[in-house]
């Protein structure tokens, strides 16, 4: 579904992924962890057309499709769905307009009949319900002042109106109490299926617990470290990010477990 | 033959067949303000309150009727859709009685045409006429000239639930047309006045707008301008209230048409107390140039005014807004806060905001601020990635930018014709109509 080779992409002349290679298929759950500044949002940002970040170099294929060449909303409507570490306020815009303009934008270009008012505030409401968001939220300008937890609820309700093909969570789980994490992680869960696949990206394995990833690759200094099953979260978890080299090679193996 | 003394004939040939002709304060008072006009000419760019937009090139403009004139009845009918209120329609400057629909007024309350007023009681309108050395020398051509407009005059304490909304629709055999609305609010009366400037078609036509409005004691007037002129007219206009203790006045004027539009609004606190909000949005593309002056002048003590002006700016256009708060020396804690905020939608568009402050008090909270702006990128991508595509998004971030002035007015009937009136201009509008 999802083949990234050798990506490379700087911004302002400082090189941020230096080679990065993942394939993700259909019904695929990873995990990217890795410490701050390690280039996660990056990665997502240009994986979702962000042009802030130059791609320097190799390539993204989607679905056959070379990904970088498509538009930004082209993404959206292929069925590419990113929730952002840090959703933007628009002050000005309903969210019950833009939560409908996108849902309708990505259903007309999928073929599908474009909901009415009705039709869609009967589908909006039940998915708010289903991530814990009161109904006023419809009512209020899109992300502006909600709270931290708040905002991240409203990217669980774009993602699941939009129904993406592959859908990019980066760290929706931060600043999350437990409920508020559960209610992020069901929403994830509902939309597993056999022909989607999820790139989780998280600091913390607590998210992992929930969503259960089948590979997880530790991202350093703009490449994949390492990548491996479910234990490396856990390994992570109980190790840091401390066994990873400054220069984002590793020192030999991590240091087994209860080891000096 | 200069062109103004094309005006000054222009007045000659009229002058005996003016509403209130046979008054003699009135011809007085019209061949002061002919001969001031005649004197000092158009204001250009030497004139300090006309820095920003010169009127030199009406010496040599031209103007024309329309060829056609718009259906007056159908601009109307889709204005007004099923409202009941008051409404008085004016085609090139007269009062049209068919088109209009007074409706039923509380006990005291006057309601006319200016002419009728003139009529009818003199003596009040006199009162309230304004003077021939007003504002510059545009608003004394308008009073020299002025053929007709609204008179209202609330009575102590009489409030009018519904707006009065004053049409003003061009014709085509007036190249011109010059109104002036007197609005008196005795103490405690309340009202909300709207005034609706339309044209259609490929003439330069010019129109001169006086609206004074005398706000006495705790009473309370909102004032909208809708101006959605054609876009070769020439607009200039003035609004002036006085305040008096305890007064409410808000004005709001919302600039989308029109080739050249100048609006000077001013109000001044004659009294304790007084509260004001001037509230403005202007949306240009092309060539076409806006100009705001505005003052406050907290004359008297504890006044409190909010200023907030929004404007977008396509094209080569250009948007100019003066914010000028005078407070006085014993107006003391006066509160005045004013806000002009410009988001440019391309790269050649300009925007002028200069705030004027003379603050002789010392007892005083006084904030100002300015921005000029280009779309926030980030609101961009965010939309995109959600499948809206750029032109979509950016119709969308104009809105939201513009809706923060619209949702200042009140009452929501004129907010919803506001904002029809702004999606009418914004390219795609019609996507974004699920917003009304
Ligand atoms: N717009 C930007 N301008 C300059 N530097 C940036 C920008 N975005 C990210 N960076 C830098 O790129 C590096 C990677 O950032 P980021 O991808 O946000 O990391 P992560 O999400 O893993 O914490 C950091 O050093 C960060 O400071
Ligand atoms: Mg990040």
């Amino acid at each position: 579904m999802l083949d990234i080779k050798n990506l490379k992409a700087s911004v302002e002349g400082k090189d941020i992924l230096k080679g990065l290679d993942l394939q993700v298929k259909a019904g695929e759950v990873h995990a990217i962890m890795g410490p701050n500044g390690s280039g996660k949002s990056t990665l997502s940002q240009v994986l979702a057309g962000r042009d802030t970040f130059q791609v320097d170099g190799g390539s993204v294929t989607w679905d056959g499709q070379d990904l970088l060449a498509m538009p930004i909303e082209e993404r959206a409507r292929a069925g590419l769905f990113l929730a952002f570490q840090y959703p933007v306020e628009i002050p000005g815009v309903s969210n019950a307009y833009f939560l409908k303009a996108a849902v309708n934008a990505v259903r007309k270009h999928r073929g599908l009949p474009e909901f009415d008012a009705m039709d869609f505030l009967t589908r909006v409401k039940a998915e708010m319900k289903a991530v814990g968001m009161k109904e006023e939220f419809l009512y209020r300008a899109v992300n502006e002042g909600f709270s931290g937890g708040e905002k991240k609820r409203n990217e669980v309700l774009q993602m699941a109106l939009l129904e993406p093909r592959l859908a990019i969570l980066d760290e929706t789980d931060s600043g999350l109490d437990i409920d508020a994490l559960k209610v992020v992680a069901d929403g994830v869960n509902r939309l597993r299926s056999p022909e989607r696949a999820l790139i989780v990206i998280t600091h913390y394995q607590r998210l992992l617990d929930y969503i259960v990833p089948d590979h997880v690759h530790v991202l350093s200094q703009g490449r994949i470290v390492r990548s491996g099953g479910r234990e490396l979260a856990l390994e992570l978890e109980e190790k840091g990010y401390g066994w990873i080299g400054d220069a984002g090679e590793i020192h030999a193996a991590p240091p087994a477990a209860g080891g000096a | 033959m200069s062109a103004v003394d094309t005006w000054v004939s222009a007045f000659h040939a009229r002058s005996a067949q003016q509403p209130g002709a046979t008054l003699p304060w009135l011809a007085d008072l019209r061949r002061q303000a002919i001969y001031r006009f005649a004197d000092e000419g158009w204001p250009t760019r030497r004139h300090p309150r006309w820095q920003h937009t010169s009127l030199a090139f009406m010496d040599q403009q031209d103007f024309a009727a329309n060829a056609v004139a718009p259906d007056a009845a159908a601009a109307l009918a889709r204005l007004r859709g099923d409202d009941a209120g008051h409404w008085l329609v004016f085609v090139g400057g007269r009062f049209n009685a068919e088109l209009s629909d007074i409706g039923a007024l509380p006990a005291g309350v006057q309601l006319t045409s200016l002419a009728d007023a003139l009529d009818q009681h003199p003596e009040a309108v006199q009162a309230a006429f304004g003077s021939a050395t007003d504002g510059d020398s545009p608003a004394a051509l308008n009073l020299a000239l002025a053929t007709d407009g609204a008179w209202l005059r609330l009575p102590l304490g009489v409030a009018l639930e519904a707006p009065v909304h004053l049409v003003f629709i061009t014709n085509a055999t007036d190249a011109s047309q010059h109104l002036r609305n007197l609005i008196v609010a005795e103490a405690n009366s309340e009202a909300t006045i709207v005034e609706h400037y339309l044209g259609e078609g490929e003439a330069t036509t010019l129109t001169t707008a006086a609206t004074r409005l005398q706000v006495d004691a705790d009473a309370r007037i909102t004032h909208l301008k809708l101006q959605q002129e054609a876009e070769p007219a020439i607009h200039l206009a003035s609004i002036n209230a006085t305040q008096a203790r305890g007064a409410h006045f808000a004005s709001h004027s919302l600039s989308f048409g029109a080739r050249l539009a100048r609006n000077d609004i001013h109000t001044r606190f004659d009294g304790e107390g007084c509260d004001t909000l001037l509230n403005g949005l202007y949306h240009l593309d092309g060539r076409r140039h806006v100009d705001h002056h505005t003052s406050i002048n907290h004359a008297q003590p504890r006044g409190n005014s909010r200023e907030f002006y929004r404007g977008l700016l396509d094209g080569n256009s250009r948007g100019v807004f003066t914010g000028r708060i005078i407070v006085a020396k014993d107006a003391q804690r006066s509160d005045a806060m004013q806000r002009c905020d410009n988001l440019l939608l391309s790269r050649a568009a300009e925007a002028d905001a200069r705030p004027e402050l003379e603050i002789y008090a010392d007892d005083v909270k006084c904030a100002h601020g300015a921005t000029v702006g280009q779309m926030d990128e980030d609101s961009l991508f965010y939309l995109q990635t959600r499948g809206l595509d750029d032109a979509h998004a950016r119709r969308l971030l104009t809105y939201a930018f513009a809706a923060e002035a619209l949702d200042r007015i009140a009452l929501l009937p004129l907010r919803k014709q506001a904002r029809a009136a702004l999606m009418a201009r914004l390219p795609g509008g019609e996507l974004l109509e699920e917003l009304l």
